[in-house]
């Protein structure tokens, strides 16, 4: 079962590196946007570090939206879908590790870059650590989340716009305590408790979201 | 082995088949013919279970398969109409991943053996790069190393040259003589003597 894992996340880095110009393309995204905000605002430093966090955040869903439709679409197509369905361990776990490596390639660099994308709203060093922690914890229940609507749009026409409207509602509780454990500790109270429910955001998601995306797999491939 | 038990598919608000049953035992071939649009894919993937019947069931030793999930997924390899690998990878890692999800363990010279015996050469040029055929024969390798009790091929012989064709059916014909069952579609004539011909119109 391990090893299967293992072999899927090995499959899916190994791929993306085959092909980095993806994994570009998402991270190079979520950079231009967040960039473009500060100079449609304008050089005003006290509206730049109010907006920070929220803009940030809402660049990083979007960044992270922008790979979901070949998550499941790409496997779909070439018919190595069908053969994870019929492997010999769980789908759950088959996805589980689909959605881990798409984590490592599309939300892992934007915890990295983040900071300093940051430096251009002029947010103060301490917060740094709070906006990287932040995504670290996020962005991995962005890529879980995103997964079933990327399994349910599965060989539908359009997708892409309707995989937007199905995911992107739910990505409105991680939003608002992403961004507000940032605006929290900008204004000194702490942001321990946007944190710790952040936390508890992944560990639910990582525990009931990979059962949601191999049902709505086998819904979808039939 | 296998049992199908008044199957019935529809699709699109079409009737496929109806009241399809059949029984195969170790060591039969099966071969299923047909029109194209007359239900031989979506026969197969409820076979192996991907896709659900409209009504009957598939048995496997017995039990109905609904049941047996990934016990039943092991006991089977199943070969699409999509050749199932991945355009960017070589062939060897392309089989290698296959087998690691389907749960076997391979050792290197097996794989590479396994290969060279569909004619390919264990080189670092990406899939997609070879031709259609080429790329087919990468998918069947998988055959080679299976250990699977149950074949299930969706139009193995097609885009095969005439090396390719024979290969496949001297494999074929070993899993039958190791009392294995195969099931397969195919439009043209394939020399192997299938025990059950299922003609679905």
């Amino acid at each position: 079962m391990l090893a299967a894992a293992r072999c899927v996340v090995y499959r899916d880095l190994l791929l993306a590196v085959r092909r980095p110009g993806d994994v570009a393309t998402a991270l190079l995204f979520f950079v231009i946007v967040a960039s473009l905000f500060p100079l449609g605002i304008g050089a005003e430093p006290n509206l730049l570090r109010a907006v920070a966090p929220g803009v940030i955040w809402v660049a990083a869903l979007l960044s992270s939206m922008l790979s979901l439709g070949r998550l499941f679409a790409a496997d779909y197509d070439d018919g190595t879908l069908e053969q994870m369905l019929l492997g010999a361990a769980p789908l759950g776990v088959i996805v589980a590790a689909k959605a881990f490596a798409h984590w490592l390639v599309s939300g892992l660099p934007l915890v990295a870059i983040a900071p300093l994308v940051a430096l251009q709203y002029d947010l103060s060093p301490a917060l740094y650590g709070v906006l990287a922690l932040s995504l670290l914890l996020g962005t991995p229940v962005l890529s879980l989340i995103g997964a079933i609507g990327a399994a349910l749009i599965l060989g539908t026409r359009g997708g892409g716009v309707l995989l937007a409207l199905l995911v992107l509602p739910l990505y409105v509780p991680v939003l608002v305590m992403g961004a507000g454990s940032v605006e929290m500790a900008e204004a000194g109270l702490g942001a321990a408790g946007q944190v710790l429910l952040l936390g508890a955001m992944l560990v639910v998601a990582a525990a009931f979201a990979p059962w949601a995306i191999a049902a709505a797999l086998r819904i979808s491939s039939e | 082995m296998l049992e199908a038990a008044s199957l019935e598919c529809e699709r699109g608000g079409r009737t496929l088949f109806r009241g399809l049953s059949f029984a195969l035992r170790a060591g039969e071939a099966l071969r299923i013919a047909g029109a194209n649009g007359s239900g031989k894919t979506s026969l197969l993937r409820i076979l192996c279970g991907l896709a659900a019947p409209s009504a009957g069931e598939v048995r496997w030793q017995g039990s109905p398969i609904a049941g047996l999930r990934e016990n039943y997924a092991r006991q089977l390899v199943y070969l699409g109409h999509a050749p199932a690998v991945k355009g960017d990878l070589t062939a060897t890692e392309n089989l290698s991943i296959t087998c690691t999800l389907a749960g076997l363990q391979i050792r290197k010279a097996d794989l590479h053996a396994a290969l060279e015996r569909l004619g390919l050469t264990a080189n670092a040029v990406a899939v997609k790069k070879l031709s259609q055929g080429q790329r087919r024969r990468a998918a069947l390798a998988r055959l080679c190393v299976s250990v699977a009790p149950l074949w299930l091929l969706d139009e193995p012989f097609s885009a095969l040259d005439a090396g390719g064709i024979d290969v496949l059916r001297a494999l074929v014909l070993e899993q039958l003589a190791r009392g294995g069952a195969v099931v397969f579609t195919t439009h043209q004539d394939p020399g192997i003597q299938a025990t059950h011909v299922l003609d679905l119109g």
